[in-house]
């Protein structure tokens, strides 16, 4: 598989208040973005369980993507300040077996910030491509 | 700072220090205390919560031996407090660990005094029984080599760097004394000057060489741990290593039961969160045509990694409860020595400081997304 041709697979786990509604702003706004990202609606990044992470990764994906709301703005006060800390911890794990950190983004993105999101999406598409395939992917890891 | 009162031990290096605890009791400065103890078989020696003051005999606390962590026995001990004063004598692994369980609400420090005992290591439990059973004074021959290498220490105790405890109220050090004549008590803390002071001891300086004798052990080790680490690090940089490495692992689980740090009242392992349906399975084997079983297993080395090595005090009793010999201190001290550092952490270092998942605040970790307002 060239990198041309490689379609990378991402994983979203999108705040219900912020960016999960950016998402919904993007495809009311008609908006396009790679068709490469699964989104999974959480109540907030705050409740991303670092396993859905990790179990993402094992079971094939080649990024993960983590959205919600700017410090300050959740719905629930610290949610995203919680993640922010789960992320920094997952990063050094991922990092010590050889995934890279451009595998696994957290990023603020407003309800409001339609196109962030699709930019967003964007940039990570194309930041996967030129990283290829997740090395688990190709491996057998169980 | 604390002052060090002489042990006479004349070749009995138990004696003075059965002396000293059955003065603690009888003067009503503790309940009991906890130590470790010979039991009557098979020259196991584990922890033993002793109130009889007469019953002091079997005591063996520099045994080269520590059969479970006590970090869980203490916390059983003091989770709902007694109310009453007692001893506990740990060595430096066993309290940072106890005091991480503190942080967690899992155990208190509040009617504690806390004895901690100079660490030269430990051998397996096995290897243990076999050594006890040849020499009665294996205590004694142990600390006499005062930490020269020894083929039969755990590989987690031949890489510590921490043979000291901290945060303790007084301290038991043989490191650097010669203990067929003395040993030494020191105290550490304002409570434990108080028993110090209450038991009649005359305090004074560091006996002479003990610091060289520490900073040469701790150097000797720092060393073995770097070239051992730093070797397994690069056996298991990519994610292939992992599987690798694990690959011996039957998820028995016995890591995290025997691990002092891992929190979880009930494990999500054997949850039902992780008992699919025979169908899930069968999907998961059409996927890439065949799943090992049982499953998940680098899942829940990883999963542990993010539950605990942040917390990790390294003391290696997962290393030692594996049946199948995964070297599971290499790798989770490996994956601790990155997260501690991301989050400027030790564990044990301080009952005061937040434990890394625990506390979060405004303006931090703003590298984690890149964006700054």
């Amino acid at each position: 598989m060239n990198s041309e041709e490689f379609e990378p697979t991402i994983i979203a786990f999108l705040c219900n208040w912020c960016t999960f509604t950016a998402a919904d702003l993007a495809g009311t706004s008609r908006l396009v973005y790679p068709a490469n990202v699964r989104i999974i609606r959480m109540m907030c990044s705050g409740m991303v369980d670092p396993k859905y992470v990790l179990k993402s990764f094992l079971e094939g994906a080649d990024g993960v993507l983590i959205g919600g709301c700017w410090p300050g703005d959740c719905h629930y006060i610290n949610g995203n300040l919680k993640a922010r800390r789960r992320i920094a911890l997952v990063h050094e794990i991922l990092e010590r077996f050889g995934i890279e950190k451009d595998r696994l983004w957290l990023r603020w993105v407003a309800a409001s910030e339609g196109n962030m999101f699709a930019a967003t999406v964007k940039e990570m598409t194309d930041k996967l491509k030129e990283l290829g395939p997740s090395v688990i992917r190709a491996q057998q890891v169980a | 700072m604390g002052q060090f009162a002489a042990l006479e031990t004349n070749g009995q290096i138990n004696k003075p220090i059965q002396q000293l605890l059955a003065q603690m009791i009888e003067k009503e400065l503790v309940s009991g205390v906890m130590i470790p103890a010979r039991q009557p078989f098979q020259h196991v020696v584990m922890q033993t919560l002793i109130t009889d003051p007469a019953q002091l005999d079997a005591i063996d606390p520099f045994a080269p031996v520590v059969s479970t962590s006590s970090a869980k026995v203490v916390s059983s001990l003091t989770h709902r407090p007694s109310g009453r004063r007692f001893a506990v004598a740990l060595r430096s692994c066993e309290v940072r660990a106890f005091l991480e369980l503190v942080k967690l609400h899992q155990g208190s420090t509040d009617d504690l005094v806390l004895i901690g005992i100079d660490c030269l290591g430990r051998y397996e439990n096995r290897d243990f029984r076999a050594a006890a059973e040849e020499d009665e004074d294996l205590a004694l021959t142990f600390l006499k080599k005062n930490g020269a290498d020894d083929e039969k220490l755990a590989a987690a105790c031949r890489g510590c760097t921490r043979p000291v405890a901290d945060v303790v109220d007084l301290r038991l050090c043989a490191i650097g004394d010669d203990p067929a004549s003395k040993i030494h008590l020191e105290w550490v803390s304002e409570q434990g000057k108080e028993v110090f002071e209450a038991l009649g001891l005359e305090g004074g300086d560091a006996p002479a060489g003990r610091k060289a004798a520490v900073e040469a052990l701790v150097k000797r080790h720092g060393e073995f741990r770097d070239k051992h680490l730093g070797e397994f690090a690069e056996r298991t940089k990519d994610i292939a290593g992992l599987a690798e490495v694990v690959a011996p692992c039957i998820n028995c689980y016995n890591c995290r039961v025997a691990c002092p740090v891992c929190y979880c009242k009930e494990c999500v392992f054997v949850t039902d969160a992780m008992r699919h349906d025979g169908e899930q399975y069968l999907k998961w084997s059409q996927k890439k045509g065949n799943i090992k079983l049982p499953a998940d297993t680098v899942f829940y080395h990883l999963t542990r990694m993010v539950h605990m090595s942040t917390l990790c005090v390294g003391c290696g009793q997962c290393s030692s409860a594996c049946p199948n010999d995964v070297p599971v201190w290499e790798l989770l001290s490996s994956v601790a020595d990155r997260t501690q550092a991301r989050f400027d952490y030790l564990p044990g270092r301080s009952l005061e400081e937040g434990q890394p998942l625990a506390v979060f605040f405004d303006g931090e970790f703003d590298d984690v997304t890149g964006q700054y307002k």
